[in-house]
This record gives C-alpha cells, sequence and structure tokens, in this order.
C-alpha cells in the first residue's frame, strides 16, 4: 500500500513537470514558429513607440534570445525563489512562487490567481454536490425502473442535459429566473463567502444548477448504465440467495460496484473544472479562473495565460492522484496488485 | 398437503419475451426427502438452472410467470409473498454457484460476505458473526480460518473460493442445499475434494441436497436420485443405479455415450447426441426430443404428432417419457445401446 502511494505520487509529480515542460514549450515555441522573433514578443512588454534599440535591449534583459530549456529553467527557478524582471524604466519584482508577470498589468500572476480560485471553488463544489446527489440518484432510479415512464422521461431530460451547451441553458435561465422571474442572481454579482454566506449562495444558485444539469444528465446515464450491468452480475444474484432485502441488494452489493467506474471519471471532471469553468464564468461574469483565462488570452496575455494553465493541468494531475489512491481503499483489487 | 420435505408439483415457470413465450420449465414435479441427494441432469437451456431459481424465488414477477406449487417443509412458496420467501432463503434454503469468482462480490472480503449471510437471518453483533464465520471456514477445510477470513475473494484459489462459497451457504445451517453445476469451474483435482466436502456436509447437516449438472461422474458422485431434463421437462426420474444401469429414455443414453470415462481408452470415440436442444419457445410438437431421436420412426409416428407423458419405466420409482413400450426400451438398451457403450 505504501509503495503504491510514493509510486503514485512520484509519477504524479513526474507527469507535472513534462506537463509544464509541455506548456512552457508551446507557449514559447510556437509564437516563433509562426514568425515571431525575440523583437516582437519583447514589443508586447514595452510601448509601441519604443525604438528598436530598446526593444532589442528588453527582449535581452528578458532572456528571449536565450535557449528554450534556459528560459524554462528560469520560469521554474522563479516559482521556488521568485525573479526580478527588469524592462528598461524600472525592475519589477516577482516574489517567489512566482508563476511569471504580466506587462499587460504590471502585476505578478500569482496572486491574481489565488483571488480567482475561490470563486471557481465555489462553483465547482456546489455543482459537484448537486451534480452527483442528482444525477446518481436519477440514474439509479432510471435503472431500477427500467422501461417505465419515469426512466424514459430522466433519459430524454439527460439527452438534453448532455447535448444542450452551458451558453444556451445559462442565458435561458438567466432570463427566465433572474430577468422575469427575479429567484436568481442576474449575472455578474458575485460575492465572497466570508463577505456575506448568503449573498453568496444567491450569487452562485443558478450558476450551480446551470453547471450542475449538464454533468448531472451525463452522470446519470452513466449511473444507469453501470446499474444494469451490475445487477445483472453473479454476485447480485448469490446476494439474492442470501435472502438479502432487495434495497441491500440495490445498494450495497449493486450500486457500490456501478459507482467504482464513476469515481475516475468525477475526479477528471473535477479536477478540469478546478481549472476554470470557462463557460459558466463567461456566462454568469464570475471573476473565477475561467474568467481569468480568457480575458488574459484576449488581451494576449501570455504570463497570466501560462500561469492558469499550469494550474488547471495542477488542479487535473492531483485529482487523478487523488482517484488513483481513493480507488485503492475502494476496490481491494487494486490494493494488492 | 406433502409428505415429503420438498415437493415440486406441476411446476410452470416461462419468461415473457418479444419473440414470444419462454418456457423454461414445464410442468415439472418431483420430491425429496431430508438427508437425500436429487440429482438434475440436462443440457443448457433444458431449465435446471431455472429450476432452481424458481425454488429459491429469485425470480421477477414482472418478467416470469410461475405456476404450480413448491412445498418446502409443509410451507407452500409459490403462492408465498417476496417478503416470506426472502426469509427462508439463505435459511432454510441455500444455493451453490458455479462460478465461485463472479458470484462472490469482489469489493467485500470473503467473511464479510459470509457474516452478511449469517446477519440477514441472525440478531448478532458482527462478532459474533465474525466468529461463527471463521468456524464454517474452517469447516469447510480453509486452513487458518481466522487469517483468511479477511481475505478477498480475488486472493483465493477456485477450489478455496468454492469452499468459501459453500461456508456461505451453510451458514444458517439450511435443510435444503442446491448446488447449480458446482464443480464446473474447477480443476479436476479440486472437483474430487469439494464433492467430497459436500459429501461430508450433507451427512453432518442431514439436508436435503440437489445438485444441478450436466456432469453424470457427478451425479454417480453424490445423488440418490436422478432426474433428467430436457426442453423444461422431466424425461426420465430413477435411482442412481438405475439410470446407469437400466436407462430407458434415448436421451439418456445419448448422455452416458458422451460421458469421458476414465476406464475407457479413447476419448474421441464418444458419441455425441445429434442435434441441437430444442427451441423452448416453439418445442417440437409431439415429443421434444423426437427431432434428435434415432428410434423415433419406431413410434409409428406418434413421437412426432403425441407428447408423451411421464409413466411407469422398468426400475422401481422409475420413469420415463417415452413413446416406446417398456420391453422395447429394455431390448434396445439392453442388445443395441448397452455393448455400444461397453464396447467404446
Amino acid at each position: 500500500m505504501i509503495t503504491y502511494i510514493i509510486r503514485r505520487l512520484f509519477a504524479a509529480l513526474l507527469l507535472l513537470f513534462i506537463v509544464s515542460a509541455a506548456v512552457f514549450s508551446i507557449f514559447y515555441l510556437v509564437p516563433r514558429l509562426v514568425g515571431a522573433t525575440p523583437e516582437t514578443l519583447a514589443t508586447r512588454y514595452v510601448g509601441r513607440a519604443a525604438t528598436p534599440e530598446t526593444v532589442h535591449l528588453i527582449a535581452e534583459r528578458l532572456g528571449f534570445y536565450d535557449p528554450i530549456w534556459l528560459q524554462y529553467g528560469r520560469w521554474v527557478k522563479a516559482i521556488f525563489v521568485g525573479a526580478d524582471y527588469n524592462i528598461g524604466s524600472s525592475v519589477e519584482h516577482c516574489p517567489a512562487p512566482c508563476f511569471g508577470y504580466s506587462f499587460v498589468t504590471h502585476q505578478p500572476v500569482w496572486p491574481d490567481l489565488l483571488d480567482r480560485l475561490p470563486v471557481t471553488l465555489s462553483l465547482a463544489i456546489g455543482a459537484a454536490l448537486l451534480w452527483v446527489a442528482f444525477g446518481v440518484s436519477t440514474g439509479v432510479l432510471s435503472a431500477l425502473r427500467r422501461g417505465t415512464f419515469l426512466d424514459r422521461a430522466a433519459m430524454g431530460l439527460s439527452l438534453a442535459g448532455v447535448s444542450l451547451p452551458i451558453f444556451f441553458t445559462g442565458l435561458l435561465g438567466l432570463l427566465l429566473f433572474s430577468y422575469q422571474l427575479g429567484w436568481t442572481a442576474p449575472g455578474g454579482s458575485y460575492t465572497p463567502f466570508f463577505e456575506n454566506p448568503g449573498e453568496w449562495f444567491y450569487s452562485l444558485l443558478l450558476p450551480w444548477i446551470v453547471l450542475a444539469f449538464q454533468f448531472s444528465a451525463q452522470y446519470a446515464r452513466l449511473t444507469r448504465a453501470g446499474m444494469l450491468e451490475t445487477m445483472s452480475e453473479d454476485y447480485i444474484r448469490t446476494a439474492r440467495a442470501k435472502g438479502l432485502r432487495e434495497r441491500d441488494v440495490t445498494t450495497r452489493h449493486g450500486l457500490r460496484a456501478a459507482l467504482t467506474p464513476l469515481l475516475t471519471i468525477f475526479g477528471l471532471d473535477f479536477g478540469l473544472l478546478l481549472g476554470g469553468a470557462v463557460l459558466t464564468e463567461q456566462v454568469f461574469s464570475l471573476p473565477g479562473l475561467g474568467k481569468f483565462a480568457v480575458d488574459a488570452i484576449t488581451n494576449n496575455d501570455l504570463p497570466k495565460v501560462l500561469g492558469v494553465t499550469m494550474m488547471a493541468a495542477f488542479f487535473v494531475v492531483v485529482a487523478n492522484l487523488i482517484v488513483d489512491l481513493l480507488y485503492a481503499v475502494v476496490d481491494p483489487r487494486v490494493r494488492i496488485s | 398437503m406433502a409428505e415429503n420435505f420438498l415437493e415440486v408439483k406441476n411446476l410452470k415457470i416461462s419468461f415473457p419475451t418479444d419473440d414470444g413465450l419462454v418456457k423454461s420449465v414445464n410442468d415439472l414435479s418431483f420430491s425429496l426427502e431430508r438427508g437425500k441427494t436429487l440429482g438434475i441432469v440436462g443440457e443448457s437451456g433444458s431449465g435446471k438452472s431455472v429450476t432452481s431459481l424458481g425454488i429459491l424465488g429469485i425470480y421477477n414477477k414482472k418478467n416470469a410467470q410461475v405456476e404450480g406449487e413448491i412445498w418446502l417443509d409443509g410451507q407452500e412458496l409459490v403462492s408465498a409473498s417476496d417478503e416470506e420467501r426472502r426469509k427462508l432463503r439463505g435459511s432454510k434454503m441455500a444455493m451453490i454457484f458455479q462460478d465461485p469468482l463472479s458470484s462472490m462480490h469482489p469489493y467485500y472480503s470473503v467473511g464479510r460476505q459470509i457474516m452478511e449471510a449469517y446477519r440477514v437471518h441472525h440478531r448478532v453483533s458482527k462478532q459474533v458473526a465474525r466468529k461463527h464465520a471463521i468456524d464454517m471456514l474452517g469447516r469447510v477445510g480453509i486452513p487458518q480460518p481466522s487469517r483468511r477470513v479477511d481475505d478477498y475473494p480475488h486472493q483465493f484459489s477456485g477450489g478455496m473460493r468454492q469452499r468459501a462459497m459453500i461456508a456461505m451457504a451453510l451458514v444458517n445451517d439450511p435443510e435444503l442445499l442446491i448446488a447449480d453445476e458446482p464443480t464446473t469451474a474447477l480443476d479436476v483435482t479440486v472437483q474430487a475434494q469439494i464433492l467430497d466436502l459436500m459429501h461430508e456436509l450433507q451427512e453432518e447437516f442431514n439436508s436435503a441436497l440437489i445438485v444441478i449438472t450436466h456432469d453424470l461422474g457427478v451425479v454417480a458422485e453424490l445423488a440418490d436420485d436422478v432426474l433428467v431434463m430436457y426442453g423444461g421437462k422431466c424425461i426420465e426420474y430413477a435411482s442412481a443405479a438405475t439410470i446407469f444401469e437400466q436407462p430407458e429414455h434415448p436421451y439418456t443414453w445419448g448422455l452416458l455415450g458422451s460421458m469421458p470415462r476414465i476406464d475407457r481408452p479413447q476419448m474421441e470415440r464418444l458419441v455425441p447426441i445429434p442435434g441441437l436442444p430444442p427451441s423452448l419457445i416453439n418445442l417440437p410438437t409431439g415429443c421434444a426430443f423426437s427431432p434428435r431421436c434415432a428410434y423415433e420412426p419406431r413410434t409409428g409416428g406418434l413421437g412426432t404428432t403425441v407428447p408423451p407423458e411421464l409413466v411407469p419405466a422398468g426400475g422401481s420409482k422409475h420413469l420415463v417419457r417415452c413413446h416406446l413400450p417398456t420391453e422395447e426400451r429394455q431390448r434396445i438398451w439392453a442388445e443395441e445401446v448397452k455393448p455400444k457403450l461397453e464396447a467404446q
């Protein structure tokens, strides 16, 4: 068990390293491949009126002429010890952990990311609670009442949930519940939890429901399929032959086995969401990581894009690590081999 | 109503499907006393497993039609409520399944699964149930049971798993035990051990045992009486000795001919029964076995037109469902079939 954990941890670290190197390479190589030079890259960090000499100087000071691995090494080093960026007029300091420095806003990226994280975290956790509770129970009911009206209605609705994009359901929800009925908060009204929990809940209710609708649809379908499969397993017949109550047969024996594969999918989904629920945050103007990423891309703010991408990758890797470890707890066959 | 411990009367189990009504068990009757073993033999799809699940009451009323009577120790089960049947399942009657790996839950330890079986029917603490589980594992011959009790099914060997399965079935001292192909998934050497174990335990518990199998070797080892099923019906019923010495149904002859025997040299001379088992939706008119029966022409057309009744045959309590006259069947067995089987 211990070796399993250590192996998983090591694999996760290695994965983070590979992902960071790959992401870094993409962001610094691809512009060059399409014709960008150190000078054109440096123009982003100085005013448009700068002379070619200034641009050249800045490019040199920011290390844009250095080979890629040196630049990558410097970027990694900054995470641990911080960095100073000399752009001529002034020296900008970026304290550790320095995940890049935005020359658009003249701010280190990291505190900005930390600012945005609670929003995304609130959105993701609330939605996840909703979709797991709702999706799994719908799936189980559908499987047990297979072929009935309830099953067909639930599966029809979930087909809608899977196929309707957030920017449709979200806008529809805003129109209906916020602007027509006034039950939920209008877009752009996020209040932090510690400022006012009631307002926080009110402002996130509709985004939670909209986001959860899409996911619970998918989870209902997966749970239904999983339940139908496990309920026809031999060990379910054994459980019945033992004289267990049907309720225990379904939950302790059926659901337990059906939910295990869902754990993997949940880990991935949740990890991805923590990196920013881009569409939901955009539709509801929530200042989370997703909106942060979209704004950074719109502003051509490469350090910010790189920073938020790394953060998203980090969450996916960590979520997977947790799922792997949980799997060993849930499935005894993983523990031993 | 019933003098025997288990009495099945005119049992019919069918399943409506889109293609028609699947008549899995069609008018089956038999009885069994405590301490005795009945072997139910037949090909896949002959209705033997459905019969056992029917007795245990593991069917969904929505898609299974069950008719007839099943009397267990004076209680009728077909008309009983789901809850009444559930309370008897695992306590008064228990079942051992074919493949112990897929029949045990992969996520729960063997001990926990045995404890669960015990605690459904006994209001005891986990500690007491655990002691009981360890005790049972020891009794079915699992070494170091107090250590193995927390192991998971995948950590057991095939034979050990089947022993654990037996322990799970016997944990509530059932009076009726049904074993569905108990040795099919096991190595030959382990098969013998499991059969011995079942025999010992049956004597110890004095339970009634039904062994469902397609393996006549298992029948020879365990059964007092044998019921041969074909197309959902009993086509021959006799003591085990009679089945091997004086069988009267052509299908039983076929089964004997297709049985590998260790005391015969060449395996390739096994004689398969030609053709396929009948469709349970459209059973052949007349005798269900007639399309595959070599002796059908000797029935004078009856075989393909009139369904034969189950009638007394040569041996004591010997029943057979065949149009051929008793003397004719005995003559064919003695003069045509038996010499061929022995010459193999």
